[in-house]
């Protein structure tokens, strides 16, 4: 990394330290600039065969108040349960840090959104239970989340919510089923090398009332 | 001989071959196992996928999960690099701003180029390909026929290997008995979409892919390939045994370690590299080609894209497989006074007819394939099944209301998740969480099938690229602007695959309120988003009306050859690279009798 972007990271990076009192964010377009995300990506010819993590390429820019609210938000989207664990537990709040933090346009768009979002989603817990997100209740937590779920009419005060609660929905369950853990819960079985692809079980061929008698 | 510098490169070759893909690494690969002293010039950097494929890696060991980004268009571990939708410091432009009138253009800068990240779909043209005029009243005919280029599927066919089944349909070539490898078998959708599609007429029947479905016979294939050339089937020999079958793991797309499928890198480029014939550059850019007094090619100029230095290459014959844009690109920036519009142009015809494929996609939830058994569909890396255009009869007689067809790729099955799409049902428009959220993914993972239409695009006048007479790119080097228009008949054909689509979808028991517009505008891919570009030097059968001959050959000039899709005066709803690949192979067999002859 050149000097000049390895400073310009930092700044980023201290930009966001500063955000981490969420209460004093206030509601969605406040007017409050987001952190201008790093100039560069992975370019063009990243090393293929090493193993990233969050962090690797561009600063992450939560702040711990932000990294909270957004862990305990994961856990309510995926919770551990008895064959699989949380979202949490698996990393994915790094990746949601890692995705707002990148300089590419979808994740410049979604940094507006998740920020001004997980800002909201403090703010709300602070009003409704006197204390921040991940420090409320279990059954708190899901009524806020009740709250948004519903698609929200264009116009109405819970219509921003409402879409950041999709798309963090949305960035939660992709962080978590691309893991290999979340990919075992859906029943992903596969990226194992074989000897012979024997096709579909046959008693599900049978089943689904199909036949494979054509001669491949 | 290898990987050479400008500085280390010979003084002279037989044969100089600009771009390593489909088309260079044909031909430099039955060039050089001939004899021929060969010149590579790649504009990429040097790649071996044996060392950088990532081939078991999960995306949670990708920046972003392995999502696309500009960087990465389809995915971090997509084998691309250096390439994408724009590359840096190498612009083009499009001369509208028009919706519907720009064109997309993909390139690779890496050796092998765009054949290491292509889909393996590897389909002949029929007999009526060859001749589409002929038989509407559209377009053009090539100069020559299928029965021309027959023998060159069978060979580029055993060399690469293919996966696939002879079916006898109309306007879908058989190949000889013991040419095709087995194909692997049929996913559940897949099964499900054969016999739903059977009901409403539509055929299913294996698909054709460059994937080795079993180990090729290193022991007949070489003296079929190479006969009377005993150390072309020694290499070749060695090589196909440094090839194994597919392990039945991993998309194709990021390219293959163990070489069981085909790129360039796999398959062309070690054998050719083994016969010591083949030298390649990498980093150089392909600027023009030099013509002596009497109109012959000299070499080509190219730029050491390290260092920003011009250099000159010599050789008795210069083939362009620069990709059919790249080449254009080329030959119009070759101006002398001999050739003051450019190199091979005085029909004016260089650039004109550009075409793409076709393409418009459209699927659903099948409840019936919600909460399978986990079982393991990851196959081949790609389609196991297609259907081939199927309303020939009924398009002839003029009851579909567009001239040309479509065959249909598959997205099916229980493939390894990706960082996109959403993995609740959201019914009502509420977004699902937690435990009911789990549940739906689950029982959904799998259950999603949609159909790919690639159909046939007919040349037109108003599609075309030239050079921009204001742009450069990072080196001086004037850049290409296009002009991109559909007709009627590729609209309406989009109108006709979505509603098939919908049909489709809807026997196999896709309850769905959503509905494809039935304006083709609307769904049509952008031009050049399906990446098969050809077109723009089309051979025919005489110089006024065609840039160059039935050999590949420009008419201008006798020793100047174009080896990939530019040639093509048709392109038929068969991806293009196996048809690339036949027609440089036969080109480079014309070269070779001519170098033997004398005449070049």
């Amino acid at each position: 990394m050149d000097r000049r972007l390895a400073i310009k990271w930092m700044l980023a990076a201290g930009a966001g330290a500063m955000l981490a009192d969420p209460f004093a964010l206030g509601a969605p377009g406040d007017g409050q600039a987001p952190v201008p995300p790093p100039a560069r990506g992975y370019g063009t010819d990243p090393d293929l065969m090493k193993p990233y993590k969050p962090g690797d390429y561009w600063p992450l820019t939560l702040s711990e108040g932000e990294r909270r609210t957004a862990a305990a938000l994961c856990d309510v989207i995926v919770p551990a349960e008895a064959q699989a664990p949380s979202a949490s537990s698996v990393g994915v709040p790094d990746f949601i840090d890692e995705w707002v933090s990148a300089p590419y346009p979808n994740c410049v768009k979604d940094r507006t959104t998740i920020l001004d979002g997980l800002a909201w989603i403090e703010a709300e817990s602070g009003k409704r239970f006197g204390k921040g997100f991940a420090d409320a209740a279990a059954a708190e937590r899901v009524s806020l989340c009740e709250a948004v779920a519903p698609e929200a009419p264009e116009g109405s005060a819970l219509e921003a919510p409402s879409k950041f609660f999709r798309r963090f929905r949305n960035l939660t369950t992709a962080g978590y089923f691309t893991t290999p853990v979340g990919m075992r819960d859906l029943g992903y079985i596969g990226n194992v090398p074989m000897a012979t692809f024997d096709g579909p079980p046959a008693d599900l061929v049978a089943k689904l009332g199909l036949t494979d008698e054509v001669k491949w | 001989m290898a990987v050479v510098t400008p500085e280390s490169a010979a003084q002279n070759y037989d044969v100089i071959v600009v771009g390593s893909g489909a088309a260079g690494g044909q031909s430099a690969y039955t060039l050089t196992m001939d004899g021929a002293r060969v010149l590579m010039i790649e504009a990429g950097r040097d790649y071996d996928p044996r060392s950088e494929t990532p081939m078991f890696q999960t995306p949670d060991a990708a920046p972003l999960r392995g999502a696309g980004t500009p960087d990465k268009p389809f995915g971090f571990f997509d084998a691309t690099i250096d390439g994408g939708w724009s590359v840096p410091g190498e612009p083009y432009t499009n001369a509208s701003t028009e919706g519907g009138r720009q064109f997309k253009w993909w390139r690779a800068r890496m050796l092998g180029g765009r054949t290491n990240h292509w889909g393996r779909i590897s389909l002949r043209n029929g007999p009526y390909d060859f001749k589409p005029r002929s038989r509407d009243g559209l377009g053009f005919d090539w100069p020559i026929a299928y029965e021309d280029v027959a023998p060159y599927y069978d060979k580029v066919e055993m060399l690469i290997g293919v996966y696939g089944t002879n079916e006898g349909l109309e306007n879908t070539p058989n190949s000889p008995e013991g040419v095709l490898l087995p194909p692997p078998k049929a996913r559940i959708g897949e099964l499900l979409a054969r016999q739903r599609g059977r009901s409403i007429g539509i055929p299913v029947v294996p698909a054709h892919r460059a994937v080795l479905s079993r180990a090729l016979d290193h022991r007949s294939l070489p003296a079929k390939l190479h006969p009377g050339n005993a150390k072309a089937q020694r290499v070749l020999s060695e090589d196909m045994q440094n090839r194994a079958a597919c392990f039945w793991a991993t998309a194709c797309g990021r390219g293959c370690a163990i070489r069981a499928n085909y790129q360039s890198t796999t398959v062309h480029l070690p054998p050719a590299m083994a016969t010591g014939n083949l030298d390649i550059v990498t980093k150089a850019m392909a600027r023009e080609i030099t013509v002596d007094a009497a109109g012959r090619a000299t070499g080509v100029i190219y730029v050491d894209k390290t260092t920003g230095r011009e250099h000159r290459a010599s050789a008795r014959v210069v083939v362009l497989a620069a990709s059919a844009c790249e080449t254009v690109r080329i030959l119009l920036n070759s101006k002398s006074a001999l050739f003051p519009n450019g190199l091979g142009n005085s029909s004016g015809l260089v650039g004109k007819y550009i075409m793409d494929t076709v393409g418009a996609s459209w699927g659903g939830n099948i409840p019936l394939l919600e909460d399978l058994p986990p079982h393991n569909e990851d196959g081949a890396g790609g389609d196991h099944v297609y259907t081939p255009w199927w309303l020939y009869k009924e398009q002839l007689a003029g009851k579909l209301g567009f001239a040309r067809g479509y065959h249909v790729e598959f997205t099916t099955g229980r493939q390894m998740p990706q960082a996109y799409g959403a993995y609740g049902n959201d019914a009502g428009g509420r977004t699902s969480y937690g435990a009911r959220l789990k549940e739906e993914a689950r029982r959904h993972f799998g259950s999603y099938v949609s159909f790919t239409g690639r159909g046939e695009m007919i040349p037109n006048a108003d599609s075309f690229c030239e050079i921009d007479p204001d742009v450069v790119d990072r080196w001086g080097i004037p850049v290409l602007r296009f002009h991109w228009k559909w007709s009627e008949h590729e609209i309406r054909q989009v109108a006709h695959m979505q509603r098939t689509f919908a049909d489709w979808i809807a026997a196999m028991g896709c309850v769905s309120t959503r509905s494809p517009s039935p304006d083709g505008r609307r769904s049509i891919e952008p031009g050049g988003s399906i990446i098969h570009e050809v077109g723009g030097t089309l051979m025919g059968s005489a110089p006024s009306t065609s840039v160059t001959n039935s050999w590949s050959q420009t008419w201008d000039v006798k020793n100047v050859f174009v080896a990939d899709g530019g040639v093509f005066a048709s392109n038929a709803d068969k991806n293009p690279t196996l048809t690339i690949m036949a027609l440089a192979w036969r080109a480079a067999d014309r070269i070779l009798d001519e170098m033997r002859r004398g005449n070049l």
